[in-house]
């Protein structure tokens, strides 16, 4: 037994696992690039790297045939820990050797928690409108807003899992339930050639009953988007209020009147809310003299906050993002002939870790070279002055 | 004698390299250098009219060299004075490449009619243009990267026609054969026309023929700004602003309301009249007139110009290309015979080439205000130059000639690859809005650019090591050991510079996208030659290879570095498409395939290799 754990150390610490390791990596990040053109860039990184195994599917079948990208990323952290608890001993010959796997250690444990943690929404803006929410890019969730006050809106909003598990729900907030019937992650959706009295799906209310929608897988390509569609059944004490259909691109909430209140329902991109505001004052798109060429996207934002504290305005344009409170607003596109401006907006907490552990690595790497080179030089010049004397 | 002989070289050399840098003559009474020297905007950038038609020749025909219908060798500058004022001779001077034997057929031509068997002239083009449209019609609606050779080759030529037509629509209006007098008469004709204009929208007597010839410079100055090309002509204040450069359609349009002639437009007029009726001390005073009058209001701009000229016709890299391939072979054959002469004659010659591509490289920087890597194409040259400056560091601590060799080598590959990538237009491009940004073009892009240099090179030493140890005895014991000192050594320094490349460009990704590390394929190709340049040193320190293998991994290199640097680029392209058939990737592929073959060469037992046999005897 003592054996067998001492074979295991001397595999764990050994520069062999080391070197099979970073080959792995280089087939692993090599088949994700060429994968890309495949499936997109987010697949790719759920498949080949948020993963401990990559899987090949035949048939029904799903078989791990490579190590992902947690499995590669963690026995390297463990050999390399490994070996230095192991064979730790402080040389200057191998003090940037020390930096170097120490930022290593870092910069992968800083890649984990940012697959972890890192939040992306985007947050588009017309010139003069304020917004203080974003919206994800890919999550929808369902709107159901009580608009019988002029003074404020109700909102109770059903997330996209219990959309996607067509279950159904009974809010405290509304007088009825919500059964979800319906729910096609990717769609499309058009007129029907003859409008009938209930639509598609059993749709009875609202602008559903003149359209159809047919169901499409989902889309990876990065030029497009999913477009959710659900049908929903309300269903009231005495029996069903009607069934609507609600997708993403009805923008138009569908309203209706219930128990004496007015209601609204829509199904939107999931919002983010925030403690403050942005309202878009200006939105530029230089061109270079003579040609289409961008030069500059630029986007002047008026940021505020309700008790007051802040109140100023920003400039967010290529290459200079605004961060505010734990945020960044990068400017990430336009739209409606450059009057609309499209900021993506990302909560990333170990976003300086990168930082860290890139400068430990760089001083490492030029501290152990330059002491090689240092030796190196120093050795011809001793080799040479015999035959120079 | 004997030591003297390589200095003999090198003046010989640097006499050559002097004279090609000296200024450019006229071959006729004509002064078409100060012609081409004179400024238009093109592409967001205000530059000398020379490389207007130089860039369009290389697009075009793939070489800048041009020849006249009467079989003249003429200046590329001739060649776009001729296009812009005399369609007639223009549209006979051969110089449409077509190869694609489809395409030949398709318009009617054998390759026999064409200059060099493949270069025609617009004339011969005439009848099958309706024909090319409809089939670069048909090929606009394929996926550029799934188009056939057919249509690619349809597309561009169609590309190549329009391009000469919109310059040929810059300052004449085609269809009317005295637009050039009607502009030079303008101001003094106008208040006539006018009149007569007014006359005729009121509704009372008119001189019919005025009126018309008004309306017609109208309608050519609408054609003029659809399709011109060129952007010739400067405000008359502020001209140092591109973003107020008019094309000469535009510029007249304004004209007709103003009735003021902007003095650029009517110079340009004045020029292409005096190269109509051939009076070249008109000319040359027309063009020495305008060229003045810009120098006053814009003292910079004119002497700008006139360097990027001088630079064009300098072609600093097609000399430095040259003199590489004669070191790489002094430095070869150095290792057989003659190694003091021919080894120091090669050291000086790399230092003659490197010097003349760091004189290029900075005029460029100059010239575009930026650091040296802006594109694919710069980045060639950049790539090069690096390497080729650390091969002449190793060379003059070894002085064995391999740094020479290995220099001669890459300089020359780079600098091909550079001229290929140079036949797309203007290397000088406006940088895209993300791009914009000189700090991080300045560090990240150089130091990556860097990592490649040194990974190419450590690959380029290995092949040395095993050329020359499996087909010559000249790879002796000390040899040997002095090339793995140099390949670890430049592994380290790969390593170093591909790391802090790869970690500035993720400092960047994540100020302008929020992200440190998004798996994007360039970034993933940088990852790779950082891991690549890990695993030999892992592999080096672990005992797992020995010199052999150290080679071997090095060799391998090359094959990384080629992919990250241009295999990724053509990933949207090379998968998804099944005909694709773009002359890069087959390169790529050889190349590829071609450092295997010398990974397999190695692995051969070390007594087939000729200097371990030699040894052991």
């Amino acid at each position: 037994m003592a054996s067998f754990w001492r074979e295991l150390r001397d595999v764990l610490v050994s520069l062999k696992l080391t070197v099979a390791l970073i080959a792995l990596s280089i087939v692993l990040v090599l088949a994700a690039t060429l994968d890309q053109v495949n499936i997109g860039i987010w697949a790719v990184q759920e498949k080949y790297f948020h993963t401990f195994a990559v899987f090949w599917n035949v048939g029904e079948l799903s078989l791990a045939i490579f190590p992902g990208g947690y499995t590669l990323g963690g026995l390297l952290l463990i050999n390399l820990v490994a070996a230095h608890v192991s064979r730790f001993r402080f040389t200057w010959r191998k003090a940037g050797m020390h930096f170097v796997h120490g930022g290593l250690i870092l910069l992968l444990l800083g890649e984990l928690f940012t697959g972890l943690w890192q939040d992306e929404y985007q947050m588009r803006l017309d010139e003069g409108e304020t917004k203080n929410y974003s919206e994800s890019f890919r999550g929808v969730e369902l709107a159901i807003t009580d608009v019988t006050s002029p003074d404020f809106d109700d909102v109770v909003a059903i997330p996209e899992p219990v959309l996607a598990g067509r279950e159904t729900v009974q809010h405290p907030k509304l007088p009825f339930r919500v059964a979800v019937k319906d729910f096609q992650p990717n769609s499309s959706l058009r007129m029907r050639p003859a409008a009938g009295a209930t639509g598609e799906g059993g749709v009875t209310m609202g602008a559903g009953t003149q359209l159809e929608a047919t169901a499409l897988p989902l889309t990876y390509k990065q030029d497009e988007r999913n477009v959710p569609t659900a049908f929903v059944e309300l269903l009231g004490a005495d029996g069903s209020i009607g069934t609507w259909m609600v997708s993403v691109l009805l923008i138009q909430p569908q309203r209706f009147e219930f128990g004496g209140r007015s209601w609204k329902i829509a199904l939107r991109f999931a919002r983010h809310y925030k403690p403050f505001s942005l309202t878009l004052l200006k939105f530029s798109h230089d061109r270079y003299a003579g040609t289409e060429i961008p030069k500059n996207f630029s986007s002047r934002i008026r940021l505020n906050t309700p008790d007051g504290r802040d109140d100023r305005e920003v400039l967010i344009y290529m290459n200079n993002p605004l961060r505010y409170a734990g945020l960044t607003f990068y400017q990430s596109g336009f739209d409606n002939n450059d009057t609309t401006s499209i900021l993506q907006v990302v909560r990333n907490p170990s976003w300086l870790l990168p930082y860290i552990a890139c400068s430990l690595m760089t001083f490492g790497l030029l501290l152990q070279f330059g002491l090689h080179l240092g030796g190196f030089i120093r050795k011809r010049r001793q080799a040479s002055s015999p035959i120079a004397a | 004698m004997k030591k003297l002989l390589p200095y003999l070289f090198l003046s010989v050399v640097v006499l050559l390299v002097l004279a090609s840098l000296r200024a450019p003559g006229n071959a006729g009474p004509h002064d078409i250098v100060a012609f081409g020297r004179l400024p238009t905007l093109v592409n967001g950038r205000i530059k000398p009219l020379d490389t207007v038609a130089r860039t369009s020749l290389l697009t075009m025909q793939g070489r800048q060299r041009v020849t006249s219908p009467d079989g003249r060798r003429v200046a590329p500058a001739e060649w776009l004075l001729d296009v812009l004022y005399r369609p007639e001779i223009a549209h006979r001077y051969q110089t449409f490449e077509i190869v694609h034997p489809d395409i030949l057929a398709m318009l009617n031509l054998t390759p026999e009619a064409g200059a060099g068997k493949k270069r025609f002239s617009f004339l011969q083009l005439m009848n099958g243009l309706t024909e090319l449209d409809r089939q670069a019609k048909l090929a606009d609606n394929v996926e550029s990267a799934v188009r056939t050779p057919f249509q690619s080759a349809v597309v561009q030529l169609r590309h190549n026609v329009v391009l000469y037509q919109r310059l040929q629509s810059s300052l004449v209006a085609s269809g009317s054969g005295d637009f050039l007098e009607q502009l030079a008469q303008f101001e003094a004709a106008l208040p006539d026309q006018l009149a007569a204009r007014k006359a005729q929208r009121a509704g009372q007597p008119y001189d019919a023929a005025l009126a018309r010839a008004i309306a017609d410079l109208g309608t050519s100055a609408a054609t003029m700004e659809a399709f011109g090309y060129l952007l010739p002509i400067p405000p008359e204040t502020d001209k140092a602003d591109p973003l107020r450069w008019r094309s000469a359609g535009a510029s007249l349009r304004e004209s007709l309301d103003t009735g003021r002639l902007n003095p650029a437009l009517s110079a340009f007029a004045r020029i292409g009249l005096a190269w109509r009726s051939d009076q070249p001390a008109l000319f040359n005073t027309e063009v020495e007139v305008y060229r003045a009058q810009l120098d006053r209001e814009v003292p910079g701009l004119t002497a700008r110009c006139d360097i990027e000229a001088r630079f064009n016709s300098a072609q600093p890299f097609m000399t430095s290309l040259m003199i590489y391939v004669v070191a790489f072979l002094c430095a070869v054959v150095s290792w057989l015979k003659w190694p003091d002469v021919l080894g120091r004659s090669a050291f000086w010659l790399v230092a003659v080439a490197w010097i003349l591509a760091t004189l290029g490289i900075g005029v460029r920087m100059w010239l575009e205000g930026r650091p040296p890597v802006t594109n694919l194409y710069s980045s060639a040259l950049f790539v090069g130059w690096a390497a080729v400056a650390l091969c002449l560091v190793i060379e003059t601590m070894y002085k064995n000639a391999i740094g020479s060799a290995a220099g001669g080598m890459i300089g020359f590959a780079t600098l091909i690859i550079a001229h290929h990538l140079s036949l797309g237009g203007d290397t000088l491009e406006m940088m895209r809005a993300v791009l914009d940004s000189n700090f991080w073009l300045a560090t990240h892009v150089i130091t990556v650019t860097i990592g490649y240099s040194a990974t190419y090179l450590a690959g380029f030493l290995a092949l040395i090591y095993v050329g020359r140890g499996l087909f010559t005895r000249s790879l002796d014991p000390q040899t040997a050991e002095g090339l793995v000192r140099m390949v670890y050594g430049i592994v380290c320094f790969a390593t170093l510079f591909s790391f802090v490349g790869t970690v500035l460009g993720g400092i960047w990704a994540d100020q302008s996208w929020g992200r440190f590390w998004g798996w994007d394929p360039k970034e993933n190709g940088a990852l790779i030659i950082v891991l690549w340049n890990a695993l030999i040193l892992h592999a080096r320190w672990g005992g797992l290879v020995k010199a052999r293998g150290l080679m071997v991994l090095a060799i391998f290199g090359n094959i990384v570095t080629s992919w990250s640097w241009f295999g990724v680029n053509m990933l949207g392209v090379g998968l998804h498409s099944y005909g694709f058939m773009d002359a890069g990737f087959w390169w790529l592929m050889l190349f590829a395939v071609s450092q295997l073959g010398v990974m397999m060469l190695a692995g051969l037992p070390l007594d087939r290799w000729r200097s371990f046999q030699s040894r052991s005897k």
